[in-house]
């Protein structure tokens, strides 16, 4: 089952491209991180599948098109788009009769026991909570909607690490199961990569990369090479390389393990390493074309 | 408009999910007016602090002047003529409340970027413009009805006491306030002027505050202004003008024939010359046009 599924989507603003023909598809039961620098299209792409702007190429979110059915299609999807966007004055009692008044997949009970778990209160307003409190009652109210699809667009930005932490880890033991689908931007890479199960990388408008983490084990190794040794291994064409402490860390595609145990230790990279050094490659690439 | 309760039934997911999956197309709506209500507590507050603020005075009048009156005549009128004065002001209230409730409607949320978790919800933008329309054109002529009609009941009981303190006859109160009658012209006004006859007034604040990104007050005025100073310089006419002031004045006309010394207040009602005015049905397409535009535009915004 195919929950999204983009062919060659398009947006451009009076002055910019933010999204330039990008294909995309994304199966149920999978975490998808969407990565990439500022203003490379990331929420532009949420957007376009949330129904909240116009585009061209193909869409469709769940079967529907986003733009023209949003309001149907937001019985399935449900997002939390940017930290901070609950009404203030509302109050946290009123907040939930009025999810469970207008959305029919919402369980109040279930988002009660999720906000027993805080120190939220009932009777607080939400310009009263703390901006890691409101983080978390938007969590609790998305997390007791049976959706099909949960978007979340730097749902952490600005909070500690202790709420971040705890936001992921609910989001996985409670909400998460294989029937769901979720997709989620965020710049902290490293906090959330043991949780995604596939990698996108976007620039300017483009899906650079695209791989599951299993697959990334697989096709991604990482060296740090002992000095005499780095003219062998630079034969062995790295994608990138960095110095660390004087040492050079060489990062290879498709290259066999066995063959580069014998210039140091070997071990997977990051995400956070395999994006910069896509990112590198992309700029120098750009670069490149621009001379 | 209304598909929400039927409209997927046939999707395979469907049969996964456990939580009832419909839900009568009317609750949006329902739910969405209570927000409103819930977001904007002057709706309400205002007229009744208006209200309040009536009654005191007139406890002070009654005890004060009534009671000093040197004979029955003056008395009665001093006791009389705070009925109609307090159903203007309770009503200007409610329009001022209209006025700003509705060039904030759709820019509020936009501002404070709760559209983004307004959107996030399956409510349609139709349903989400039509609930803020309600305001100004059920909600408000309701509540004004009420406020008035209680205040005026509340207004005849303290002076009956008064009256009957002082050891007066009270009937003759009563037959004079003929409060029944009041209530019937006064929600047969509300319904006539502030609801359809202004409508197109309320579509064009909804509208201004869905496509302005701030000073929605000055974008709902100047453009009306400019509009009328172009065409005086232009031709020296001001039919636009006289058109607005028409509009405002409640189209008296239309609505009531003039005022006179008829005996039975009630015969000045014209309903059916009303509902056969073109100013009305006019107004109405033009309402109608401006929430369409309101409706578009909502789907196109986000946060600004």
């Amino acid at each position: 089952m195919t929950v999204i599924e983009a062919r060659s989507l398009r947006k451009a603003f009076k002055t910019t491209v933010a999204l330039d023909g990008v294909d995309l598809r994304v199966e149920e039961g999978r975490i998808l991180g969407l990565i990439g620098p500022n203003g490379a299209g990331k929420t532009t792409a949420l957007n376009a599948i949330l129904g909240l702007t116009p585009y061209q190429g193909e869409l469709k979110v769940l079967g529907r098109d986003p733009w023209n059915a949003r309001d149907q299609l937001m019985r399935d999807v449900s997002f939390i788009a940017d930290v901070a966007v609950l009404p203030r004055w509302i109050r946290v009692s009123k907040m939930l009769d009025y999810v469970a008044g207008v959305h029919p997949r919402f369980d109040r009970a279930k988002a009660e026991t999720f906000l027993s778990r805080t120190t939220i209160k009932r009777t607080s307003k939400v310009r009263e909570l703390s901006k890691g409190m409101v983080a978390q009652l938007h969590l609790a109210l998305v997390m007791a909607i049976d959706a099909k699809l949960l978007v979340l667009d730097e749902p952490t930005l600005g909070l500690d690490i202790l709420y971040r932490k705890q936001f992921y880890d609910s989001l996985l033991n409670d909400y998460f199961d294989r029937s769901r689908t979720i997709v989620v931007t965020t710049h902290q890479v490293e906090e959330i990569q043991h949780v995604l199960t596939d990698v996108m990388f976007i620039n300017r408008g483009r899906i650079v990369f695209d791989c599951s983490t299993e697959q990334l084990e697989s096709r991604y190794l990482e060296v740090m090479v002992h000095p005499e040794q780095v003219a062998a291994a630079r034969a062995l064409k790295p994608m990138h390389e960095r110095q660390v402490f004087g040492r050079s860390i060489l990062l290879f595609d498709r290259v066999d393990r066995q063959q580069l145990a014998a210039f140091g230790d070997v071990r997977t990279p990051s995400i956070a390493d395999l994006f910069v050094a896509v990112m590198g490659n992309q700029t120098s690439q750009a670069q490149g074309a621009a001379r | 408009m209304n598909t929400q309760s039927n409209a997927m039934p046939e999707s395979p997911l469907e049969s996964q999910v456990s939580a009832p999956a419909v839900i009568s197309a009317t609750r949006p709506m329902y739910w969405s007016v209570r927000r409103e209500l819930w977001e904007n507590r002057s709706i309400y507050i205002a007229p009744l602090a208006v209200a309040a603020l009536v009654l005191f005075g007139f406890l002070i009048a009654t005890i004060g002047r009534a009671m000093s009156a040197p004979n029955l005549a003056q008395r009665r009128a001093v006791l009389e003529e705070p009925y109609t004065f307090a159903a203007l002001l309770i009503m200007g209230t409610t329009f001022i409340v209209g006025v700003f409730y509705c060039l904030d409607a759709l820019h509020g949320e936009r501002r404070d970027r709760s559209i983004l978790f307004w959107k996030s919800l399956p409510v349609s933008d139709l349903t989400t413009v039509l609930s803020k329309a309600s305001i100004p054109l059920v909600i408000l002529p309701l509540l004004t009805f009420v406020i008035i009609v209680v205040t005026q009941l509340i207004m005849l009981l303290l002076s009956s006491a008064v009256l009957v303190g002082s050891g007066l006859n009270v009937a003759t109160l009563w037959t004079h306030s003929s409060l029944f009658q009041m209530s019937v012209m006064l929600l047969y006004h509300l319904v006539a002027v502030h609801a359809l006859w202004w409508a197109p007034l309320w579509g064009w604040l909804l509208l201004v505050s869905a496509w302005a990104r701030r000073a929605a007050f000055l974008w709902a005025a100047l453009p009306l202004l400019a509009i009328g100073v172009v065409e005086k310089i232009a031709f020296n006419t001001s039919h636009f003008a006289a058109m607005l002031g028409y509009r405002f004045s409640g189209g008296a006309e239309a609505v009531a024939s003039a005022p006179g010394s008829v005996l039975d207040p009630m015969t000045h009602l014209t309903p059916g010359h009303f509902l056969s005015s073109p100013g009305l049905w006019i107004g109405l397409v033009v309402f109608a046009a401006f929430l369409a535009a309101a409706v578009r535009l909502r789907r196109y915004q986000g946060p600004i």
